[in-house]
């Protein structure tokens, strides 16, 4: 599979900006460097995934046919894979991703309620991003808190007992932040 | 590190006690000790895991000469009203104070023997490791041959903990009998059942006990690699593992030379991706292997054929560090618990609308209603309980005439109900069924790895048809419709996925045929 055939099927978009072709590049090499850490490791698709997606923040669509041809498989075989997973994204995200647990014993305390409020409060629906690039809601199966349903994760951090005012203050803390250089699409930042 | 004179100040670092604010209540301590006045004895916090009285966390103890005692909930506002009043000497006035640990009827009721260590130990600390017996299963196990070692856990009569409830024994024997330059341990850790955390727990709490099971099934079947497939949404567990392994490398007890018996094993950690479907074994090694998590057709079984096309033992995590205590005590004082072919004992795992909830280990035997009334107190909402569904979301759900079944694998199993991971998730009398019914068509929907039709298809037809039969459209032949889509789901379909799915639906509609009709 040669990388002319790539670029027919995948044109990448025209841009004379010079701060998008600088991020072009910084991209391309992250990946080959995340590509080069891992490749030799037996089944190493799910650990090269994994390092780009924690490092951009979500799977880029040109990094697709590179990993394909490191690893010698075809780019449906890693287009498969992205798309197998709910953890992989091909599209950047919000600085937070937050996910509320749709799973039964959050359902058993009020997790129904929890969903609809998120979903209400964000005005997003699941998968969505706000339009300031802060937050993505994503509903999860289960985060093993069910001691403490209901449950809401944002980065590394699990909240449990999740009722309207403790998901409220979350979003405060979590919209209140000071701004930082983070590019959008990076990983959420540990919340403490 | 161990300066006896130091009091000891045991603040958990296991997620549902994060969860609740350990780490507010931490930091508060350490600011509480920055103003300490220097004439007083030294205070060494140590982050334990959780004893799993988690309606109790953040739960915080102190040592004393009577013992360890207990503070709980602690929130970081009560800190300062604790050091006051004496925490670090065992303070008994606190209005949090609740007592010697070991005699908080939740957990002296309880017969920990895979959970022992849970929430007493700093997790990465070999030496706390050591002392509560950790790595006499290893040192014993190095002088048995591999032979021996697969006797004594076939003697055990351990089952699989992760829900097939599979002898152990047997399955390690069929891998030891296979001749292969490479073979493989794989942990499935990718607990996905909702209202199950025993895995997380014991990971988070005990991660020796889990690397040490592991080396040992290495010997035992001639494996030199192992992975610990690990879910994704468990990054403390995640954390905790990969610094536990990291302490076990560099004192020999992982590596090339293990205690320099000249065997070698090595572990890794490897990260799922959001699947449920992972955690069927078939589809976990495909996973691992870097491809979709198709579930494979068996035969083969991955005891002959598995990761890599190798003889693999895939082995639940409860499992695994279980084979460290029966090496380190002996397979007839592991089977001393338990009933008929149910040996041992059991977390159960308190969950949903419960007042106390958290890890029970008990021998197999004890009913479903001790559990929830005398255990856990009945609903969290002070409403009247209506369903418990056990098992994870591929389990049935029980009503209340059925909570007398006691909790083995044949006595549910007469009943038409799984145990599973041994996850109960209880409901109040609010719970639409039909409601419920509907989710876990909806969940195989998002779940389902798509390979066979009953199970892909299945789902997407569940979900409507009970849609149906809500909105009252043609309801008596959508009934009927739902019961022929539940059996062939039930006989159809390639793996538990779309083979359990309709479990739970069928029990809603036999137990709780009215929340069908309204």
């Amino acid at each position: 599979m040669s990388d002319t055939h790539t670029s027919t099927l995948h044109p990448e978009p025209h841009s004379n900006d010079t701060a998008d072709t600088l991020d072009v590049a910084h991209t391309d090499a992250d990946v080959a460097e995340h590509i080069e850490q891992h490749k030799t490791r037996p089944g190493p698709l799910l650990p090269i995934l994994h390092a780009i997606q924690n490092d951009l923040g979500y799977i880029p669509e040109r990094a697709i046919p590179t990993i394909a041809k490191h690893l010698n498989l075809s780019r449906a075989e890693v287009h498969g894979v992205v798309s197998f997973y709910h953890h992989f994204t091909m599209v950047p995200r919000g600085r937070h991703i937050v996910e509320v647990c749709c799973a039964e014993s959050c359902q058993a305390v009020g997790g129904r309620s929890l969903e609809a409020l998120a979903k209400e409060t964000l005005g997003l629906n699941w998968h969505e991003t706000s339009r300031d690039g802060q937050i993505t809601l994503e509903p999860v199966y289960c985060l093993g808190n069910c001691a403490c349903s209901p449950s809401v994760r944002v980065g590394k951090q699990i909240l449990g007992r999740v009722d309207e005012a403790r998901f409220k203050a979350l979003l405060d803390e979590l919209t209140t932040q000071p701004l930082t250089l983070l590019p959008l699409g990076a990983t959420s930042p540990e919340v403490n | 590190m161990s300066n006896h004179t130091n009091t000891r100040l045991y603040i958990p670092r296991d997620s549902s006690a994060l969860s609740m604010g350990a780490e507010q209540v931490a930091s508060a301590f350490i600011q509480a000790l920055g103003s300490y006045a220097e004439s007083e004895p030294p205070v060494q916090i140590v982050r334990n895991g959780s004893r799993g009285l988690y309606w109790l966390e953040p739960m915080i103890e102190v040592d004393t000469p009577q013992g360890r005692v207990a503070y709980g909930p602690v929130a970081a506002a009560d800190v300062e009203s604790l050091v006051a009043q004496g925490v670090f000497s065992g303070d008994t006035g606190h209005p949090l104070y609740l007592g010697p640990t070991d005699d908080i009827p939740f957990l002296k009721k309880q017969q920990r023997l895979t959970f022992a260590r849970a929430g007493v130990v700093d997790p990465v600390n070999l030496e706390d490791y050591c002392a509560t017996d950790g790595y006499q299963g290893l040192t014993r196990a190095l002088t048995m041959s591999a032979q021996a070692l697969v006797d004594e856990v076939k003697t055990s009569g351990l089952r699989g903990r992760g829900g097939a409830a599979f002898p152990t024994g047997i399955k390690w024997q069929t891998v030891l009998d296979a001749p292969a330059s490479q073979k493989y341990i794989v942990c499935n850790a990718d607990e996905g059942d909702s209202g199950t955390f025993a895995d997380r727990l014991q990971m988070e709490a005990d991660p020796f006990g889990l690397i040490e099971g592991m080396t040992i099934a290495g010997l035992a079947v001639g494996a030199t690699q192992g992975y610990i497939y690990l879910r994704e949404e468990y990054p403390h567990a995640h954390e905790i593992l990969d610094e536990a392994i990291r302490i076990a490398e560099s004192n020999g007890y992982l590596g090339d030379n293990i205690l320099g018996s000249g065997q070698c094993f090595y572990l890794e950690v490897r990260l799922g991706a959001k699947a449920y479907i992972c955690g069927e074994e078939t589809a976990l090694l495909e996973s691992l292997e870097g491809k979709r998590g198709m579930v494979r057709a068996k035969p083969p079984i991955p005891a002959l054929e598995g990761l890599f096309g190798k003889p693999t033992v895939v082995n639940n995590v409860l499992s695994l560090s279980t084979v460290a205590i029966i090496l380190a005590k002996g397979a007839d004082y592991y089977k001393g618990f338990g009933m008929g072919r149910s040996l041992g004992t059991m977390p159960f795992q308190l969950a949903g609308n419960l007042k106390y909830t958290g890890l029970v280990e008990l021998a197999f035997g004890v009913s479903l209603s001790e559990l929830l009334y005398d255990f856990a107190g009945g609903s969290r909402s002070g409403r009247p309980l209506r369903a418990v569904q056990v098992g994870g979301p591929l389990g049935t759900y029980l009503p209340e005439s059925q909570w007398d079944v006691a909790m083995d694998y044949e006595a549910m199993a007469a009943l038409g109900a799984v145990l599973g991971h041994g996850g109960i998730v209880a409901f109040d009398d609010r719970v639409d069924m039909a409601e419920q019914a509907r989710f876990s068509m909806a969940f195989c929907v998002a779940e389902s790895c798509g390979k066979c039709t009953p199970c892909r298809i299945g789902s997407t037809r569940g979900v409507e048809v009970i849609d149906r039969i809500r909105a009252n459209k043609d309801r008596e032949n959508n009934l009927e419709l739902l019961t022929q889509l539940c059996e062939t789901m039930v006989d159809g379909s390639l793996c538990a996925m779309g083979g359990m799915t309709p479990f739970p639906v069928q029990s809603a509609l036999k137990h709780f045929a009215n929340d069908f009709t309204q």
